[in-house]
């Protein structure tokens, strides 16, 4: 057991840690820029080699294990960086469920950011029960012409490619009839609308209109109704805080608060949690070299990430209430985490059925 | 950076869960037991493991047996006698506040008074509030004894703060466990209870601080012989106010879980909680003595 760096991570960090002093001066100032920048960010990341840590090397990733991501998110929160884009979860559903054709032709662009990507999963009838979902593909010669409306879509205002959900099949049951498509987001057929949310940003959220959008036969991942597979894969690794390099983001924001007045509690406890995630994502890490891939376990995590953000999220009232609009609206968007990937409820909802095996 | 726990040290753990499923008390009424105490104090002698520290044992390997301990309600000495070995006594019981927490059949208290160890006689020792393990106040005069040097010192008092920790994550997993066991058996308007979300969201949730709890304890626990002792206190800090915190909730949702039953004495919900808050108790961390700001 050892929780220091090896010779070569530790290399690995020094190297990162000289260039993002080199970045630093250029970092966004708010979170406006941030949004605005995002992509330049990732690019540049993937660029200087430290991005895409553990993604096979011919898709442009580094081949090393996934301790390394630790590294990644421990030296961006070091140096005020922004975060890690939020992609492992999209990476590893086409990897576990794409044939070899395609990962060759889409993951090099996903990881490297010169294409962005958005997800097509929930509807506005269709959240928490996303097996309920009404977007219908249907199949026209070598085509499927989508009709449908899709919500909560992340970065669909940028997005060239979209991993879309849709119902192939109404006469089976629920998820049996669910196909997953990867489909060009630049055509007359698909209409953008952003959602404001209510920290004020329009970048993250958007809607989706499909309006007989086409997308070629080969594009279905898999096979007609193995949608739902690939989606279980997808929600699953957006849960895991090791994914999404989150801890990072919220070590920023304690880092910003520390400073500023004299130290509550309530920050006390949410670096006290933020120090908990840090660990708890090494231990996840760590257990993956086992080979341990999670499953439901990903609920475990996603609420412990999710406590960790809303305290911090008080942390920010309790420092700086509402008197600095930035921090303000960190503690607004920080509500959302126990709605996105799955809402705390169905997380518990999984937790006790899947793991503690009580017939919820 | 590979924080998986070594073969040899998930050998320790299972050897220590498995001596505390055979010989602890299964039960509140076994408390009572004394042939079983008998057996468990002469089995636990014979591990050596009160002796680990001073047998070059990492705070790793402490916490692992503590936190399985308290897992079983081990009721004889271990947290005790591991840290006062730490401080270089066997045969003596660590001392806080002038009383020896965990002093069944030990008349020999040893503590750390600023630098210097110091070590004193103990009274009669009696359970109290904790069921499981016997206090006793220091009787004779103190005899000031060898002075460690500020980083061992440290390190030191990170060991106790970790050990109670550990302590506590056992008493909370226990608690748990059992909750769960009767969620599944107790059954209300034809269903186990922990078919209700209300009743499951509790066990769920109580299951993300015990996982929360594992992983910084580990890192603490880690951290006392390996971090500099500056950095070591910090974490056993952390790790100390986080699992206090857990358990406390994880013991009262598992009395709440229970119902009626969880109120009664015949029930050993009480008997973790009372533990938890006893260990918790034990140099104690407020969050204002935690330092805002990671670097």
């Amino acid at each position: 057991m050892d929780f220091r760096d090896s010779d070569s991570e530790l290399a690995f960090r020094q190297r990162l840690r000289a260039w993002l002093a080199e970045q630093a001066p250029n970092f966004p100032k708010s979170t406006q820029e941030y949004w605005a920048r995002q992509g330049e960010w990732h690019q540049s990341l993937h660029a200087a080699g430290f991005f895409g840590a553990t993604w096979p090397k011919e898709f442009g990733g580094l081949e090393l294990p996934p301790v390394y991501d630790v590294i990644v998110d421990e030296e961006l929160a070091r140096a005020g960086a922004p975060p890690r884009p939020s992609l492992g979860y999209l990476v590893t559903g086409l990897g576990r469920h794409a044939s070899k054709e395609l990962q060759q032709r889409f993951l090099p662009g996903m990881i490297d950011g010169t294409q962005r990507w958005c997800q097509g999963f929930s509807e506005p009838g269709a959240g928490s029960d996303l097996a309920s979902l009404t977007t219908t593909a249907t199949l026209d010669g070598d085509e499927y012409v989508i009709n449908g409306h899709k919500i909560w879509t992340s970065y669909s205002d940028v997005a060239d490619w979209c991993l879309l959900l849709a119902r192939t099949d109404k006469d089976v049951k629920r998820h049996k009839g669910i196909s997953a498509f990867l489909i060009n987001m630049h055509q007359p057929g698909i209409e953008q609308r952003p959602l404001k949310m209510i920290n004020g940003v329009s970048n993250e959220f958007g809607q989706v209109l499909f309006d007989g959008a086409r997308v070629p036969a080969s594009q279905m991942v898999g096979n007609p109704g193995d949608g739902w597979a690939l989606a279980m894969t997808v929600v699953g690794h957006e849960r895991e805080p090791s994914t999404l390099g989150y801890a990072a983001r919220y070590e920023k924001t304690v880092n910003q608060l520390a400073p500023r007045g004299t130290p509550s509690d309530e920050l006390a406890w949410a670096t006290v949690q933020v120090h908990v995630l840090r660990q708890h994502v090494r231990r996840r890490l760590s257990e993956q070299l086992d080979g341990i891939s999670h499953g439901p376990e990903g609920s475990i995590d996603k609420l412990l990430m999710t406590w960790v953000e809303q305290s911090v999220g008080h942390a920010v009232l309790a420092q700086t209430g509402t008197t600095d609009t930035d921090l303000f609206n960190t503690y607004l968007y920080s509500r959302s985490q126990s709605v996105m990937g799955g809402t705390s409820q169905i997380q518990k909802n999984i937790i006790a059925g899947r793991i503690l095996r009580m017939a919820v | 950076m590979d924080v998986r726990l070594t073969s040899e040290q998930q050998q320790l753990r299972d050897a220590a869960a498995k001596l505390a499923d055979d010989l602890g008390p299964g039960a509140v009424g076994e408390l009572d037991d004394g042939e079983r105490v008998a057996r468990l104090e002469k089995t636990v002698a014979a591990t050596g493991w009160r002796s680990l520290r001073s047998d070059g044992a990492s705070g790793v390997e402490v916490a692992l047996v503590a936190e399985e301990f308290g897992r079983g309600l081990v009721d004889v000495p271990f947290l005790g006698p591991v840290l006062a070995d730490d401080l270089g006594h066997g045969d003596a019981t660590v001392v806080f506040g002038a009383i020896a927490p965990d002093a069944r059949g030990l008349r020999r208290g040893v503590w750390l008074d600023g630098d210097r160890v110091t070590a004193a006689d103990l009274g009669e020792a009696s359970p109290g509030v904790d069921l499981t393990r016997w206090a006793a106040p220091v009787a004779g005069d103190r005899t000031p004894a060898d002075a460690l040097d500020e980083d061992k010192a440290q390190r030191a008092h990170a060991l106790a703060l970790v050990v109670t920790a550990a302590d506590i994550l056992g008493a909370a997993r226990g608690a748990f466990d059992l909750a769960c066991d009767y969620a599944k058996m107790r059954e209300q308007y034809g269903k186990a209870i922990g078919s209700y979300q209300a009743v499951a969201h509790l066990l769920a949730e109580s299951l993300v601080l015990i996982e929360g709890s594992i992983s910084i304890l580990r890192y603490a626990a880690w951290a006392v012989d390996e971090e500099e002792p500056g950095v070591a206190a910090e974490a056993a800090r952390v790790a100390k106010v986080y699992c206090a915190k857990s358990a406390h909730t994880i013991c009262e949702t598992s009395i709440q879980v229970h119902g009626g039953i969880g109120n009664t004495w015949e029930c050993a919900a009480h008997v973790y909680l009372r533990r938890v808050l006893v260990s918790t108790g034990l140099w104690p961390v407020s969050l204002k003595e935690i330092s805002v700001g990671l670097s």
